[in-house]
């Protein structure tokens, strides 16, 4: 019996901050170790969740980690995160989150108080997404070992009706759609570090955009070909990995992307680009050219959607590339996010 | 956004950009060099390119203050590392740059206290409520950045700090462009002055520029119509046979520089008799180093520094490209070997790099010109 050797394409020495980026490093780790030696998949049909068939019924699963830091920032918390990350996982994936599992990394000496307080979160965004959290798994690290406490959590959803999303059913002239301003999550957090002598009024947008998806698929049954929640890497790394699964170029309209001021005005200072910014509560949809008005409609009706916009659309060309123009005519390729984002000196 | 939609707002552009076309006399190839790292960035991102006719070629000149130390300096920077009470701090550009055994950020990874800083005054108070470790400062940068050095080294005497120190790799602008003026491969109609590092020198420093090399200098701002409007004015002066220094960042930069930051520098730093640059090669009183006044921040002086001197790998370019004689893409290491995720130089780590930025705004559109999408 020969058993088949699966092909490591992973040649980096060690592992650095870069590989949990989100970015290039992310992917050639997941494509190049994880895939060959633990999947059976191709690499094009790694998307937020996996589809699974149990006695007839076609499921959603994901798994998700946070380590975020500072714990509390403006606008939520290490355990709402963890909820509402789980579920909009499900959500861009077709699916409305059923059941989570949540796994607790503590560091010996954590206050109870604020494990508390994250516990207390998390059970508020559930009710408010309306999954149940049936379980879970507590492990204790000594002091020093883990930034006060990680969650990890594992949902399970049924597929919503009409939804079906993959790369592969990405057509040209289909347009792309984003459901609200970008950056506010990484913006904050990187405020809330206080390393910066920079104040903002700037809340993170961590949210579940369930009733957001829901809205859109029943204004549009069919026509949603792909999503996507812009998490670390942010919209550019998203949308690049779209290009390069569905062997199209998206073009984008650099005007049309909402964003706030706020956000616009650190990016500037801090020179970095808010679309490699990471968002907790937003998500992009590619949808059919003759559903997208009704799709940006139904967005834009639902409470919390009303800064959604169609930010560009699906060509043939540059094939897998994201392509911005500019509000006067010019033109720039943005690529995925590259390490992590550093802010420049002059 | 105020003071930022102003200079990119698409009439006023596209106006800019009629001008240019209308002064751009057909029968002649303009060569421009914007001697600013930031220039080079805000052509990319703005796809500022797009808007120009092709006989205007814009030329990346060596102001990117990452892109030109040379990796020797970065080695001996991180071989300070090996002192267990180090803290080695930096700004985030420096994090990428790979030296000879990694970059910061793998040195980092592999266990040594490296931080990313937003100022030398953060490293100073880093050094503060650290009073049991030593806090050194890889100081990088132009006359942009040398004042913040130079009055937080003023600042932690004052405090009386004996925890701190500064491994100063501060260079000056007006010695580069000396050089690039030099080089004999090198032909140039004008320059697009560098605005961040006239804050503070002002333009007067160019004047020789003007005079005794007869090139037309404008000190432009980074926006958009900024860098749009100092082509004009550059068209204007190539136009009418004129070699002036013309200040089109007046809302920013005073003619005569910033008299408390040149102060501060004066008080802390002298210059270096030679310094080397990457792919430029040694460069006369080209760099400051810190004054045996403030000896006891000096990391030179207080630690061992093997001074390692590394040849760059043979097949890099990065001389040529910072000299504006190649092309990022004229590279052979281009895309290929050396990538931003795999820098083999500076060029293309630091987002003012011009290989970077050439890279990641725009290397995959040249496909696009010839599908014609």
């Amino acid at each position: 019996m020969t058993a088949t050797v699966p092909k490591i394409r992973f040649r980096d020495a060690q592992i650095e901050m870069a590989h949990g980026a989100g970015g290039k490093a992310s992917r050639r780790l997941v494509e190049g170790l994880f895939v060959p030696l633990l999947c059976d998949v191709s690499p094009g049909a790694l998307g937020d969740a996996a589809y699974v068939q149990m006695n007839g019924t076609r499921l959603a699963i994901t798994t998700d980690s946070f380590v975020v830091k500072p714990l509390r920032f403006p606008g939520g918390s290490i355990g709402e995160l963890a909820v509402n990350g789980t579920v909009n996982d499900l959500a861009v994936s077709g699916a409305r989150a059923e059941t989570l599992v949540v796994t607790f990394v503590l560091e010996a000496g954590l206050p109870t108080e604020i494990l508390e307080f994250e516990v207390r979160a998390m059970a508020a965004a559930a009710r408010r997404a309306g999954v149940v959290i049936a379980g879970g798994d507590t492990k204790v690290v000594e002091h020093g070992k883990a930034d006060h406490m990680y969650i990890s959590s594992c949902g399970i959803g049924r597929l919503i009706e009409g939804v079906q999303v993959s790369p592969q059913s990405v057509r040209r002239g289909d347009r792309v759609l984003l459901s609200g301003p970008i950056g506010d999550h990484g913006i904050t957090i990187l405020l809330a570090r206080g390393e910066l002598d920079m104040e903002a009024q700037i809340c993170s947008d961590t949210r579940s955009v369930l009733p957001l998806v829901e809205a859109m698929a029943a204004a549009a049954p069919g026509a949603i070909h792909w999503m996507r929640d812009p998490t670390r890497g942010g919209v550019a790394t998203s949308l690049n990995e779209l290009a390069r699964d569905c062997g199209l170029g998206i073009c984008l309209a650099e005007e049309k992307i909402p964003i706030r001021d706020t956000v616009r005005g650190a990016c500037e200072l801090l020179g970095l680009e808010p679309m490699h910014i990471a968002n907790e509560g937003q998500f992009l949809a590619v949808v059919a050219a003759d559903a997208a008005d009704a799709a940006l409609d139904a967005l834009q009706a639902a409470p919390g959607g009303e800064a959604a916009a169609i930010i560009g659309e699906v060509r043939a060309q540059p094939a897998g590339t994201v392509l911005v123009s500019t509000l006067y005519g010019g033109t720039r390729v943005i690529d995925m996010l590259v390490g992590d984002p550093l802010p420049r000196i002059c | 956004m105020k003071f930022v939609d102003e200079f990119r707002a698409p009439e006023l552009i596209s106006k800019t950009a009629q001008e240019i076309r209308r002064l751009a006399d057909p029968q002649r190839h303009y060569r421009l060099m914007e001697v600013c790292g930031g220039h080079t960035h805000a052509i990319y991102r703005f796809g500022l390119k797009d808007l120009l006719p092709a006989n205007i070629e814009l030329i990346h000149g060596p102001g990117c203050p990452v892109c030109v130390l040379p990796m020797g300096r970065i080695d001996d920077g991180l071989s300070m590392t090996e002192q267990p009470e180090v803290i080695f701090t930096a700004f985030g550009d420096m994090m990428r740059v790979p030296g000879t055994h990694g970059s910061p950020l793998e040195y980092k990874a592999r266990g040594a206290d490296v931080r990313i800083v937003y100022s030398p005054s953060d490293a100073l108070k880093l050094a503060q409520t650290n009073p049991d470790r030593h806090v050194m400062f890889f100081a990088i940068g132009f006359e942009t950045t040398a004042p913040s050095t130079a009055l937080t080294l003023m600042r932690a005497r004052k405090l009386g700090l004996r925890n701190f120190s500064v491994f100063c790799n501060h260079v000056t602008i007006i010695p580069a462009i000396r050089a690039i003026l030099d080089s004999p491969d090198m032909r140039l109609d004008a320059f697009i002055g560098p605005g961040h590092v006239s804050t503070v020198i002002g333009c007067r420093p160019y004047e020789w520029i003007a005079r005794h090399e007869g090139k037309p200098i404008v000190v432009s701002g980074f926006e958009p119509l900024d860098m749009l409007e100092s082509v004009v004015m550059l068209l204007r002066q190539l136009k009418e046979g004129r070699a002036e220094v013309e200040n089109q960042y007046r809302r920013v930069v005073p003619w005569e520089g910033n008299h408390a930051a040149l102060k501060a520098m004066a008080e802390v730093f002298q210059l270096r008799p030679y310094f080397e640059w990457r792919g430029m090669g040694f460069i006369s009183q080209s760099a400051l180093k810190i004054r045996d006044s403030y000896a006891e921040f000096d990391a030179e002086q207080r630690f061992h520094i093997p001074g390692i001197r590394v040849t760059d790998p043979k097949a890099a370019q990065c001389g040529e490209v910072l000299k504006g004689v190649l092309k990022p893409a004229q590279c052979k290491l281009f895309g290929k070997e050396c990538t931003p995720e795999n820098p083999v130089g500076a060029l293309m780590v630091s987002s003012e790099g011009s290989c970077a930025a050439y890279y990641n705004y725009e290397h995959r559109k040249a496909s696009l010109v010839t599908v014609g999408a």
